[in-house]
């Protein structure tokens, strides 16, 4: 047992300012016992979101030493022993009070995204054939857990704070498991393009290396999406094709 | 008059797991408006835990598969108490209910022919768990989450529930609080889903997250309705002992059908040691019989590491006690030593266990692909809840529906592995169209002021204390610890006893409790109005489990260790009596009907 102390940022969307705790640490502790244990202790009121403790349902996102985390899989182990340990709220979003900040805006996005599509069913009772190798890809984006720790560390949306224009690191991660799922019949190039703003992202990869399931946001989703995006608009052939297709449909049935 | 938002439904979904969203999505469906009322954001309830699969007779893997054998399965597993009916309808509607979700762009990993891969369960006798590696919940809530969200139904995230608003005998509303900034608000419904999940946090260690106080089953009992089963809480074989702060965490039985064994500190396969006489035609006599089970083998039986859980914890237990545990009081749990059989057994538990590498890698710096965890029993499912009509889902209680954990029914005495996630499927799908009925037939119910204004007063108490009250965090830790302690895996009379005058201690003691602070995301006062709950809960388990004087499924009682014929055709319901008590009732299992009881026999 050691004692460690904290600064634990306090306040609501108003004001606020950093507060000292200190407490107790056993073997294995994460920062979330920590936090709960202050809670228990010295400050009930002390807000924090968490859910699983786990490291499965992405509730209890914050900035230890300000770095992006899961509280949960934060292990105090892991922090410099001796030194004050910092806690603060994500910066990329409205506090609401202490720890915990308004995630809202990423839901109604969301809702923005067209939803999926199948195309008709393969076999008459319904059902799909896919193999796994071409399902292995956009697995990968469905393990999100929505922690919103890569919309947090996103540049786009923490300094120049352009969340009507880009969507985030997370919705690109929604886009690309839509897109490329094989059964998807969906367009959402377009959207992506002008609504969500794929070109704000400049690959800094930021989004990757803080993301708590390893997923390969950059280079797995979003690259490969404005790759799918400069094809579809900007390829001269294309375009081409685009002027026909317009000119089609404008014709009477 | 007290300030408060009102917001209208016809439906209004209490709970936004697998359960809730399927309810909501199918009430949508109907044509009904509907509220979706969620503790947490959307998509962090607790079914985004379940990790090894859902189970459904899809017979994608092996074709002797059919609703028939899964419902048997069911029943035995259940120790025959569960609702045969319910049973019927969860095997034979799970199929669909998963292709629907495929529809709805779920990814599940895929046979070699491109079909759904369905993986081994204790107690299944066919690989019926569709999963995606070992994170299906995820996968399942988030498939309903992006469905639902684009059908109309209106999320209410952060929003806690603290009561049922009645006009008469019928359910016509709730009355709770957002949970962000703390302001009351009453929503008015013709029908009323509660889809809470369930009571885990009543108990210290638990693979439950902290919204598992038991809300659905406390707000049901308080608006009169009937409970069921509440003797039979899960604890599952495997979570996690070291270090103290994971105690609890879940372990998947994915493990141990991936082909993971369990052996004890002298290095002894003790699941070969006891096997039940309903499984003993059923289990394989050998380790390798029981690896080639696991590997796909048609002609074996599967290892005993897959006998029912409540048996598997029970195993655990007593080589625990009889001092052959693991170092910190657990027992091993070893996938490693499949690299004996596999040339890529790293690569291969990995692709097939990500979650379990991952967690016990970052949390316990152990590397499941090489040496073996230690695991022992969390408190992880309740089989009681809320007493259902098996078609419609709706309780004694008119207008007031369950589906999911919180209610029951469908799991008897034990509840099978992949059941669950089906469960809040089938009876989600179900409790959404009947409640979405019943509110299209039923017009507005009246709410009168002096509901709302008791209800104020009751969340409000907290704050209004005298400052040097109980700490409701205190409260809640002793009653875990106790509940543990003496209502846990191994269960007696005195123990039991003494349990119920904690109880009402603890209950005195709530009642004096105060918070710091505003309301605004204030955890002190969240937990005071769990309080509440989390102790109608503890003295349901307790009470039923007094009044069950056997043995069975995962109630286990030192005292009467054997089964007792003449409790295994009856179930303990209780509600709350007319002047306040617990009343309790024995009801008789109604006889299955022929065609059911063919099956069984045809399966034994």
């Amino acid at each position: 047992m050691a004692t460690a102390n904290f600064r634990i940022w306090r306040g609501d969307s108003e004001s606020g300012g950093f507060e000292d705790y200190s407490t107790e640490i056993d073997e294995g502790m994460v920062v979330l016992d920590a936090v709960h244990q202050i809670q228990a202790e010295s400050a009930p009121d002390l807000a924090v979101r968490w859910n699983c403790k786990a490291g499965k349902c992405g509730s209890c996102s914050a900035e230890v030493n300000g770095h992006p985390k899961l509280m949960c899989m934060t292990r105090m182990s892991d922090l410099p022993e001796d030194e004050t340990i910092t806690i603060e709220p994500m910066k990329a979003f409205p506090t609401i009070r202490d720890l915990v900040t308004d995630v809202s805006w990423n839901f109604e996005a969301k809702m923005k995204i067209k939803p999926f599509k199948p195309r008709k069913p393969d076999d008459e009772d319904g059902t799909w054939r896919m193999d796994q190798d071409d399902i292995e890809r956009v697995q990968e984006f469905r393990k999100c857990i929505e922690c919103f720790l890569c919309q947090d560390v996103c540049h786009v949306l923490r300094e120049h704070d352009l969340h009507e224009e880009f969507i985030g690191p997370r919705l690109m991660v929604h886009n690309a498991a839509l897109e490329m799922h094989p059964l998807d019949t969906e367009d959402r190039l377009g959207d992506l393009k002008e609504d969500q703003g794929i070109g704000y992202c400049n690959i800094t990869k930021c989004c990757t290396h803080v993301c708590p399931e390893e997923i390969t946001i950059t280079d797995n989703a979003i690259i490969p999406l404005k790759e799918r995006v400069v094809g579809e608009f900007y390829d001269p052939l294309n375009r081409l094709l685009r002027i026909f297709k317009s000119k089609d449909s404008d014709e009477p049935a | 008059m007290a300030e408060y938002q009102s917001h209208e439904h016809d439906v209004l979904v209490i709970g936004a797991g697998g359960a809730g969203l399927r309810a909501a999505i199918e009430a949508s469906a109907a044509g009904v408006s509907v509220g979706l009322v969620c503790k947490s954001l959307l998509g962090k309830a607790h079914t985004v835990m379940a990790e090894g699969g859902v189970a459904a007779a899809l017979a994608n893997v092996d074709d002797r598969d059919g609703w028939s054998v899964h419902f048997a399965d069911t029943m035995r597993g259940g120790q025959y108490l569960s609702n045969w009916r319910m049973a019927e309808l969860h095997a034979r509607e799970a199929p669909d209910r998963v292709r629907e979700l495929e529809a709805w762009g779920a990814l599940f990993d895929r046979t070699t022919d491109g079909r759904i891969l369905q993986r081994n369960f204790g107690g299944h006798k066919y690989p019926r768990l569709a999963h995606v590696g070992d994170r299906t919940g995820l996968e399942m809530i988030r498939t309903l989450q992006d469905y639902g969200i684009h059908q109309g139904m209106e999320v209410y995230m952060e929003h806690a529930i603290v009561a049922l608003l009645k006009d008469g005998d019928r359910v016509v509303g709730a009355f709770g609080y957002d949970r962000e900034r703390g302001r009351f608000r009453v929503f008015r419904a013709k029908a009323v889903i509660l889809a809470t999940g369930g009571i885990g946090r009543a108990f210290k260690i638990t693979s439950n997250s902290w919204e598992y106080t038991g809300d659905g089953h406390g707000l049901a009992y308080d608006a009169g309705a009937a409970l069921l089963d509440m003797e039979f809480v899960q604890f599952h074989p495997t979570g996690m002992v070291w270090p103290p702060s994971v105690r609890g965490i879940l372990v998947t039985e994915g493990v141990r059908g991936e082909g993971g064994i369990l052996t004890n500190s002298e290095g002894n396969r003790f699941m070969f040691d006891d096997i039940p006489d309903l499984y003993k035609n059923s289990t394989a006599d050998s380790p390798e019989e029981g690896w080639i089970y696991t590997q796909g083998d048609k002609e074996a039986r599967r290892p005993p590491e897959l006998l029912t859980r409540d048996h598997v914890a029970r195993c655990i237990v007593r080589e625990i006690r009889e001092g052959r545990g693991s170092p910190h009081n657990g027992v091993y749990l070893d996938i490693s030593w499949i690299r004996e059989k596999l040339s890529n057994a790293e690569e291969h538990i990995k692709r097939k266990l990500p979650s379990m590498y991952h967690q016990f890698k970052q949390l316990a710096d152990i590397d499941i692909t090489k040496e073996a965890m230690e695991v022992g029993p969390t408190t992880h499912y309740v089989m009681g809840g809320v007493l259902v009509d098996a078609d419609t889902q709706m309780s004694t209680v008119p207008g007031l529906f369950a589906a999911g954990e919180c209610a029951a029914g469908l799991h008897g005495a034990n509840r099978l592995g992949g059941n669950s996630l089906s469960d809040l499927l089938v009876f989600g799908q179900r409790a959404g169209k009947y409640a979405a009925e019943y509110a299209r037939e039923n017009g507005d119910g009246a709410i009168d002021d002096g509901q709302v204004e008791a209800a104020v007063g009751e969340t409000l108490a907290p704050f209004d204390r005298e400052q040097s009250g109980e700490n409701p965090f205190e409260i809640q830790y002793e009653l875990q610890e106790r509940m543990q302690e003496l209502v846990g895996i191994v269960r007696n009379e005195g123990d039991m006893q003494r349990a119920l005058e904690v109880i009402d201690d603890l209950r005195q003691r709530a009642g004096k409790v105060s918070v710091v602070g505003n309301r605004e995301y204030n955890p002190g006062w969240h937990t005071a109005l769990d309080l509440k709950f989390l102790l109608i809960v503890s003295e349901a388990v307790a009470r039923a489990a007094l009044e069950r004087k056997e043995s069975r499924g995962a109630h286990f009682r030192e005292d009467y260790e054997e089964k007792d014929e003449a409790f295994g055709s009856l179930n303990i319901t209780q509600h709350k009596g007319s002047d306040g008590e617990m009343v309790i009732n024995r009801v008789p299992v109604t006889p299955l009907r022929e065609d059911l009881a063919a099956i069984i026999e045809e399966n034994k």
